[in-house]
């Protein structure tokens, strides 16, 4: 049966993909955001990984807002990554495995998730980025992207999403084969792009959050979606993409590594590494 | 429902969606290079394909981005529009706030001390 070796989330700005387009990962600004993912690739060497299941939001890129789905899984056997307008450049394509995520699908709407199932994706930077700053030399994992509705209200609550999150661990170990899955929750911590309140950060927030979602997810349950956007901000929301990963994983876990590092671009950016504890 | 009010925020919920579908879609046209272009080259035509409102389009022609969000803009989407002229989202955050680029990043690293 297949395994879930351990959960990693982290921000996802397009900020950082920018930097590493231009090479700045060690200077003074980008330093101590990326100076934190030596030891998560370390990790990654050790537990060994056959495929990435990444959980994110697109900003606009996939989805337009004429149809826009909750939940939706890509079943593809590849996804490709597209230019979004403003600068970046695109990236090679990455390998998906059709037959993991259709089982994912089968699962996951047996167990009353009822996703929109999606047999081609376009990959944005909430995607490729940490997928970057995991393999900097290119992904050698298969991907499985899951996307969750953080873009236009009404969004799927805390709970719901720990509900999903805990429904998408079932339908990964609940695969056949051998695998070591890993989960990715991508975006996040604090921040907000939009109005008189832009550049809105809360550390006292976040931290609570970084700690909760270790010992006590279901706590973060409590909130609603206007609580979470008053104190994490209007696109703080994507906690919601940690609240499924971290809930796929079960249990009791592990905080293997963290870092809390304010600002890259206009936000608040968080990472862990996060396992089983037996 | 009663809906919950913060400062200086707008939900982007159906309300907003409905209001700011056509200006939307006109933006999501920008992941398009091509697309990208042909606004720079007629704007009012581009404008006009898309049936944007006269407030959105008064926004789009001022560039601005708390009217473009009044209008019923997506800041997802409004950032492709903005990226047709090369700015960024602290480009974006000076401009709502008042704040130049520079003192926009320094409240920001202000946050991190």
């Amino acid at each position: 049966m297949a395994t879930i070796v351990g959960a990693i989330t982290t921000s996802h700005v397009p900020a950082i993909g920018g930097a590493i387009a231009r090479g700045l990962q060690d200077e003074p600004y980008w330093k101590p955001f990326f100076g934190a993912f030596g030891r998560a690739r370390e990790w990654l060497e050790e537990v060994k990984p056959d495929i990435a299941v990444v959980v994110y939001n697109d900003h606009g890129l996939q989805f337009f807002l004429d149809k826009m789905p909750t939940f939706a899984v890509g079943a593809a056997d590849e996804y490709r990554n597209a230019d979004e307008g403003w600068g970046l450049p695109t990236m090679p394509p990455y390998r998906g495995s059709a037959a993991f995520s259709w089982h994912l699908i089968e699962s996951l709407v047996a167990d009353e998730f009822d996703v929109t199932s999606c047999q081609e994706v376009l990959v944005d930077h909430a995607f490729t980025v940490p997928m970057q700053l995991l393999w900097p030399s290119g992904c050698p994992v298969a991907t499985v992207p899951v996307l969750v509705n953080t873009v236009q209200h009404p969004l799927p609550s805390p709970t719901r999403c720990l509900k999903f999150g805990r429904a998408l661990g079932r339908a990964i170990e609940s695969y056949e084969e051998n695998l070591r899955i890993l989960v990715v929750g991508t975006g996040g911590l604090s921040h907000q792009l939009d109005g008189a309140r832009a550049g809105f950060i809360n550390r006292e927030f976040d931290q609570m959050c970084m700690a909760k979602i270790v010992e006590e997810p279901d706590a973060l349950g409590a909130y609603s979606i206007p609580e979470l956007v008053e104190l994490a901000g209007t696109q703080g929301v994507e906690l919601l993409n940690w609240l499924v990963a971290r809930a796929a994983l079960g249990g009791r876990v592990s905080r293997i590594h963290s870092n809390y590092h304010v600002p890259i671009s206009n936000t608040a950016s968080g990472m862990m590494v996060l396992e089983h504890r037996s | 429902m009663k809906r919950r009010q913060i400062p200086g925020t707008t939900v982007f919920d159906g309300a907003q969606a409905r209001k700011g579908y056509a200006l939307n879609r006109m933006c999501y046209s920008f992941n398009d290079a091509a697309n990208r272009a042909e606004f720079l080259r007629d704007e009012d035509a581009y404008c006009r394909r898309f049936g944007l409102n006269e407030a959105q389009r008064a926004a789009i022609r001022r560039r601005n981005v708390l009217e473009l969000i009044a209008a019923g803009g997506n800041v997802y989407y409004l950032a492709k529009f903005a990226g047709i002229f090369r700015l960024d989202v602290q480009d974006i955050g000076a401009q709502q706030t008042g704040m130049t680029k520079e003192a926009f990043k320094a409240m920001l690293a202000e946050k991190g001390k």
